[in-house]
């Protein structure tokens, strides 16, 4: 069901995320070489490689979280420079996940997805708490609101996180690995949350290794080693007909066990 | 083989703790009287206990004296019995240990202040308190100049003297507020902000200027309680704000020049005594000033107290930020909160409420330092009861006069260390994790 709405969603010939000839030294070191990367709207892209092979790096210059030093990035229309107010307006439109999820543990769920509606967008506080119930019905934890992140699991964490991020009604989520810190039975919660997500067209960016979610909604599959993105397909061809050798012995190492 | 399938087919039920489990006796026998050599050690603990106890009771309450008009009143030659405490001593020079040479008639003054800051406090400090969104403005715009205005009057300000400076003050009074109401319209908060802040600044010049129309008490006249309460209370609201900014500005790596001017600061004055500071603020802030600015010595002091525990208290928070995991400094900026907006509500909350304890011992260390401005001759409360005891009139009265001191500092740092341990446990939102 899920598959036949992943190729049932449209995508649009508008560009969301162009990065071209971008490089990122940390000091001496070259993490990122030669990125070049087109998303379009509506284009859900799941981005694997072995570990320090760059990928939190390369989504994380998306919303100037780290800085590149060569090439550009250009999202929404808007490039990335050192101008704050680029930057403040790219971070509005693009929402994250991480790992670690990073809720705020001294403010309540609610106060979490409503804190950057109010100050950021300057939403009136009533119309920010609705959304907020919205969406934390969407990822199925209304009834959570007036708790404390420290009183939740990992798995209803990561959802509050997710909303969060939608109460800014991003037009693009990015996802860091968000199921990696997770109890195999809170993965699925988390995925299920990430398909509807993905059903509904949003723009999305996962670096995750959990191939069953690649296969069901993303329409590419990007393979990144050394910096480096090596190699990228449908993600049938991807994982069926790996073209690269650095690709086969990846994919024969995550799916040995 | 098959011995090892094993499937629990009941619950467990529930129970109560078994009776020697639990209760007084249990607790008694467990902690006090577990063995032979514990039981000899409790007995005697107590004993020393009782003992300290009684004599204390005996000294404060039951051989004290409660009326005298001098020292003989309190000697055994004339009570007939061995004397302890000499309360009398304490009652007849009261007024002076809270206000030292403050005139006796304008006592209302410190006290009206002394109200107001309770009154202001109370709400801010105790959520059951109704009014904190209304105290917590007045208690940083209005009510520092207020005090000022009740308990000196009318300051002289030379600027407002001649027409000229009325004329320019008045003008820019204007034109700050025009420009206030100009960037409120157009929703620029800089704008805004200098504007109404310009205005602010003068009509707080005009209103100590104007000082309530007071007889003016200078500030040598000043001491006692009330001084020690002066120096903390502006050590204190001043430390904790210049104290985050100055830690923010070490952190801020981007602004090397700010950065650098924080490190020497604080490097600079935790490098140094107290002492050291209120001597320099006595005798070489005049060098340095151009001839006829002048500062008031009580003045002089309020600056370097400030100035010291700043610089301890940017440290303490600085501690606190370094505790703060990035993710959450991510997560506020992936969220598009700006640098104020993120150090403000996601940050600072959390890196302030880590540090509760260290900044409140800040706040205590302070609050005894104050005693240290008796060295250039302000007549704090420790120095008030050494002037006290050392009249003709009060001899011998150093154990009285010195515990009743003791006492005072005890109950004011007690306070601030229980407050502490009530915020944080207030603050805490359940999990670490
Ligand atoms: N702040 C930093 N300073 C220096 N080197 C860094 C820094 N952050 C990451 N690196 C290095 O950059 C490389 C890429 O890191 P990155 O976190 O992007 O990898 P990753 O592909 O996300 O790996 P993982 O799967 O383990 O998360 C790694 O070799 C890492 O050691
Ligand atoms: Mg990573």
């Amino acid at each position: 069901m899920a598959e036949a709405a992943a190729s049932a969603m449209d995508i649009s010939d508008e560009v969301a995320i162009q990065i071209s000839g971008m490089h990122k030294w940390y000091g001496d070191f070259h993490v990122l070489k030669d990125i070049n990367l087109t998303v379009n709207r509506g284009e859900r892209i799941v981005i694997c490689g072995p570990s320090g092979s760059g990928k939190s790096t390369m989504i994380r210059c998306i919303n100037r979280l780290e800085e590149h030093q060569q090439g550009s990035i250009v999202v929404d229309g808007i490039e990335l420079t050192n101008d704050l107010k680029n930057i403040d307006s790219i971070r509005r439109e693009v929402g994250m996940c991480f790992q670690h999820f990073n809720l705020f543990p001294h403010l309540t769920i609610l106060e979490n997805c409503v804190l950057a509606p109010i100050w950021v967008r300057k939403t009136p506080r009533k119309e920010a708490e609705e959304t907020a119930m919205h969406f934390l019905e969407k990822v199925k934890i209304p009834e959570q609101a007036l708790k404390y992140p420290g009183q939740l699991s990992g798995g209803q964490q990561q959802r509050v996180a997710i909303a969060r991020s939608l109460c800014m009604n991003p037009r693009i989520m990015l996802f860091d690995e968000p199921t990696s810190a997770l109890d195999p039975e809170m993965i699925s919660e988390v995925l299920d949350t990430m398909i509807d997500l993905a059903e509904s067209g949003m723009t999305m960016l996962c670096v995750t290794h959990e191939m069953g979610f690649a296969r069901k909604v993303a329409n590419r599959v990007i393979f990144m080693d050394g910096g480096e993105i090596i190699e990228q397909n449908e993600p049938e061809e991807f994982f069926n007909n790996p073209r690269s050798e650095r690709t086969q012995l990846f994919l024969s190492q995550i799916l040995a066990h | 083989m098959s011995d090892i399938a094993y499937v629990k087919t009941e619950l467990s039920p529930t129970l109560p703790p078994p009776p020697n489990a639990a209760g007084p006796m249990k607790w008694l026998k467990d902690n006090l009287f577990s063995t032979w050599y514990e039981a000899i050690g409790t007995v005697v603990a107590s004993a020393i206990l009782i003992y300290l106890f009684m004599s204390i009771v005996d000294w404060a309450f039951v051989t004290s004296v409660w009326e005298a008009s001098s020292f003989e009143d309190c000697l055994e030659r004339y009570t007939g019995h061995p004397v302890g405490a000499c309360w009398g001593f304490v009652d007849a020079r009261f007024n002076q240990f809270m206000f030292g040479p403050y005139p006796t008639d304008s006592y209302w003054r410190p006290i009206i202040v002394g109200i107001l800051l309770v009154a202001g406090l109370l709400p801010i400090m105790f959520e059951q308190i109704p009014g904190r969104k209304i105290a917590a403005p007045l208690m940083l715009g209005i009510f520092p100049w207020l005090s000022v205005a009740l308990l000196h009057g009318p300051i002289e300000m030379t600027t407002l003297d001649s027409g000229l400076g009325i004329g320019v003050t008045a003008l820019l009074f204007v034109l700050g507020i025009a420009l206030g109401l100009y960037g409120r319209k157009n929703f620029n908060p800089g704008q805004t902000m200098i504007g109404f802040g310009v205005a602010y600044c003068i009509g707080v010049m005009y209103f100590l200027a104007w000082g309530l129309g007071l007889e003016t008490i200078a500030t040598n006249k000043y001491g006692g309680f009330m001084l020690t309460l002066i120096l903390s209370a502006v050590g204190i609201g001043v430390s904790l704000p210049l104290g985050i900014v100055l830690a923010l500005g070490r952190r801020a790596s981007n602004m090397p020049l700010i950065q650098m001017l924080c490190i020497g600061f604080i490097e600079l004055v935790r490098a140094v005594p107290l002492i050291t500071i209120l001597f320099m603020a006595q005798f070489m802030l005049p060098l340095f000033l151009p001839e006829g600015v002048d500062f008031d010595n009580l003045v002089r002091a309020l600056v370097g107290v400030s100035l010291f525990s700043s610089a301890y208290m940017a440290e303490v928070v600085r501690g606190g930020l370094q505790a703060i995991p990035k993710g959450q400094f991510e997560a506020a900026d992936a969220l598009g909160l700006n640098y104020s907006m993120s150090m403000r509500l996601i940050i600072l909350p959390q890196a302030l409420k880590i540090v509760i304890p260290n900044i409140v011992s800040t706040f205590i260390g302070l609050f005894k330092d104050t005693t240290l401005v008796s060295i250039i001759g302000l007549l704090d409360l420790l120095l008030t009861m050494k002037q006290a005891i050392t009249s003709t009139k009060w001899l011998g009265m150093e154990h009285t006069g010195y515990i009743f001191v003791g006492l005072i500092y005890l109950v004011c740092c007690f306070g601030m260390s229980r407050y502490s341990i009530y915020l944080e446990k207030k603050l805490h939102t359940g999990h670490k994790r």
